[in-house]
């Protein structure tokens, strides 16, 4: 350590003082026009004589929400609404980022391909839903999968399987006694599927001695899990959709305002997916390849060892943005009847309390929380992923 | 989608900053403008709707008209702002509009949580249900099962829920943003039910492709006692909207209407005609207005009855029966308190 140097500038010449004080000051500033803000909002709404508070969440609802993971009826609460609302946002997202993600890597790598068709029909791809606006793709997906599809009255069968404008609807399993040690036969398999992954890694460190552990993990899993089921005597019983008058009755049911959501979301990501992919791959030098080959490495090993560890450092950071945009935009889900957040809490349940504000800033904090958790695991990912230097 | 939000947000923060004492004297700020700003949907047709050159016209036009008429004498003095079901209130609470007459349910918690004041009702009307004819549904009961559509952020998503709850009837709910879409959504085959309010289901017939397949069903769910709204506290500015449509049931009542309303304020001896239109004593100056307020609504908009034909009636494509709207005289439920 350094003894402190003594200067003889005066307190306010220095630097880091400088630069406290106007952040200080900034902060000052920024606090006060908040509190106007809040103050004054408080006030109108006071003289308007519009209620305020968040004990509305605990109203009984009353209306319906066409899709929903955990038990909903209108006798439900407005806060149970949100919550369902809420799980329906977050699912969207979590499969549109998963399908957009495989979307996006198959067609960006189709578009370096040799193969001239291939990299032409990927760039016709990436090119029309780069440049059409999402909304209106969801609006296309949805009423093209309506028009395209037949009336319940005439549905397309297969076997248990039943496909018509109200969606497609297959037979729903529902568990008996004795599931447990299908489950259980199930975790084991995994336990051990993992147990063998590192044991492989650990022997070819020391050795050298590759050995097949992701396709024999698959296996193991695969097989314990049906092992699992025998012993346990299949305890799962099938309810059967069934055609009643209006529509198909029992079953589980896919409506079409998911599948077009999860449709236009994914390909419209996937798309600009495709470009960042494309550009990581684009990004390593080619003599990255050229070395790896002359050390002897087979092209896959190439690819996975070599080319894209050093194309995902380019890759991460706009993928990211790209996750975050998807996030955001299963919003858009509400014009299509996707009953996600925007939709029953902006839009029902704030018609039906008159609570602007509050329901807004609910909206506002979820956004800001599924988007900050993304966008932390990325950087998390990021991190991990970025070269260690030395 | 994205402006809504956009419209939304923007109204809270404008509520937020400048609404302090738009309580206040409305009518003193309309009279500066020099015109009402006259919330109405987006295009129901009957109701309020824009025709190519941007002419708004329906009920709930002229109610806005009316009160223009009152004030200025000239009720051309509005300005429209079409708003969605969900943007309507804030757009009042906030200021961004003067008056609010969008085909809008009076409710108790509308009236009493929301910090606005509904004036009073220019249209009775009843949620109702809309099948295709070939689905061979006589009556709502026969629902049990099936598929409905209908608008986001209204009265009606509740009433269907009600209705099927009460009935203990399994159906499915399809609620989708635009009352357009949803239509769109139902005229695919995506639902075999389309509900709202019955003169909207009516509207949103005639514009299907094929009306005559659709039949609207006998059972009225609901009771929608629609319109105009005000902001809450402004009671001067409540009573000329209020008085505005009272005015045009009275004149209907006395048989005063636009053609001879002119000729009856010269001739007509009967006091309670000659208050009315302002040839004896100044009815308007308790409202802050001229004596010939009264005259000049019915003389630039017309009595109930020539509202409601012209908009709405069977005439009309719209074509609805006057039915409950019809003054009390003739079994309907319009009376309105006289004016004296």
């Amino acid at each position: 350590m350094n003894e402190k140097t003594t200067t003889n500038t005066s307190f306010f010449n220095d630097a880091g003082n400088r630069a406290l004080l106007f952040q200080t000051l900034l902060l000052i500033a920024v606090m006060a026009v908040g509190y106007y803000l809040f103050h004054n909002l408080q006030a109108n709404l006071q003289t308007q004589g519009i209620s305020t508070g968040f004990s509305f969440l605990n109203e009984p609802a009353g209306f319906p929400i066409l899709i929903h993971l955990i038990e909903y009826t209108e006798a439900n609460s407005y806060g149970r609404a949100f919550v369902v609302a809420l799980l329906n946002t977050i699912v969207i997202s979590l499969m549109g980022i998963v399908l957009a993600t495989i979307i996006g890597v198959i067609m960006g790598l189709a578009r370096l391909s040799q193969n001239w068709l291939v990299a032409r029909l990927a760039t016709v791809y990436i090119e029309t839903l780069r440049n059409i606006p999402l909304l209106l793709q969801m609006f296309f997906w949805y009423f093209a999968v309506l028009a395209a599809l037949p009336h319940p009255r005439n549905s397309i069968i297969f076997g248990d399987f039943l496909l018509n404008k109200r969606g497609i609807y297959s037979p729903n399993p529902s568990f008996q006694d004795g599931i447990g040690i299908a489950v259980a036969a199930f975790f084991i398999a995994v336990a051990g599927a993992i147990a063998l992954i590192v044991w492989a890694k650990k022997r070819q460190k020391k050795t050298g001695v590759w050995f097949p552990a992701y396709w024999t993990s698959i296996a193991i899993i695969l097989v314990g899990t049906i092992l699992g089921f025998v012993i346990a005597g299949f305890p799962v019983e099938f309810e059967l959709p069934q055609k009643s008058r209006f529509n198909v009755s029992g079953g589980m049911v896919l409506v079409p305002e998911f599948v077009a959501v999860l449709v236009a979301l994914s390909t419209y990501t996937g798309a600009f997916i495709a470009e960042i992919v494309r550009a990581g791959i684009l990004s390593v030098n080619w003599g990255q390849t050229e070395a790896a080959r002359s050390l002897g490495l087979r092209d896959s090993l190439t690819q996975r060892l070599i080319v894209l560890p050093q194309a995902l450092r380019v890759i991460i950071p706009p993928l990211t943005s790209q996750f975050l945009n998807l996030a955001k935009n299963s919003s858009l889900g509400a014009a299509i009847a996707y009953p996600e957040l925007v939709a029953v809490v902006m839009g029902t349940t704030l018609n039906q309390t008159g609570q602007a504000i509050e329901t807004i800033g609910l909206c506002m904090l979820v956004y800001g929380s599924l988007s900050l958790s993304i966008s932390f695991f990325m950087n998390w990912y990021n991190k991990k992923m970025s070269l260690i230097e030395r | 989608m994205k402006s809504n939000v956009g419209k939304i947000l923007t109204t809270a923060a404008v509520a937020a900053t400048i609404s302090t004492g738009a309580a206040a004297a409305t009518l003193d700020d309309v009279k500066a403008k020099g015109f009402i700003q006259c919330g109405v949907s987006q295009g129901v047709p009957g109701f309020s709707n824009a025709d190519d050159a941007g002419n708004w016209t329906g009920i709930d036009v002229d109610a806005c008209r009316a009160a223009a008429a009152a004030i200025f004498g000239d009720a051309q003095k509005v300005k429209f702002t079409p708003l969605s079901a969900k943007e309507r209130f804030t757009a009042l609470q906030s200021g961004e509009i003067d008056v609010l007459s969008r085909n809008t349910t009076w409710t108790y918690t509308r009236d009493t949580s929301l910090g606005l004041d509904f004036t009073t009702t220019n249209f009775y009307d009843g949620q109702g249900f809309m099948v295709r004819k070939d689905l061979g549904v006589e009556t709502a009961m026969d629902l049990d099962g099936a598929t409905v559509c209908t608008e986001q952020g209204t009265t009606t998503e509740l009433n269907m829920a009600d209705f099927f709850r009460k009935h203990q009837l399994s159906y499915v709910p399809v609620i989708v943003q635009k009352a357009d879409e949803a239509l769109a959504a139902y005229a695919s085959g995506r639902c075999d039910v389309f509900t709202t309010d019955k003169s909207g289901l009516a509207a949103h017939r005639s514009k299907l492709s094929d009306p005559a397949a659709h039949m609207i069903l006998p059972e009225t769910i609901s009771k929608e006692p629609l319109g105009p709204v005000v902001r809450h506290g402004d009671n001067q500015w409540k009573d000329i909207v209020t008085w505005a449509l009272f005015v045009q049931i009275n004149a209907e009542e006395m048989g005063i209407s636009s053609e001879n309303v002119a000729q009856i304020k010269a001739e007509s001896k009967d006091p309670s005609v000659r208050r009315l239109l302002g040839a004896e004593g100044n009815m308007g100056e308790a409202l802050g207005l001229n004596s010939d307020w009264a005259y000049n609504i019915i003389a630039e908009v017309g009595n109930y009855g020539e509202v409601f034909e012209r908009n709405v009636g069977p005439n009309t494509p719209v074509g609805l029966p006057r039915g409950v709207n019809n003054l009390w005289t003739e079994g309907g439920v319009l009376y309105a308190p006289p004016v004296r």
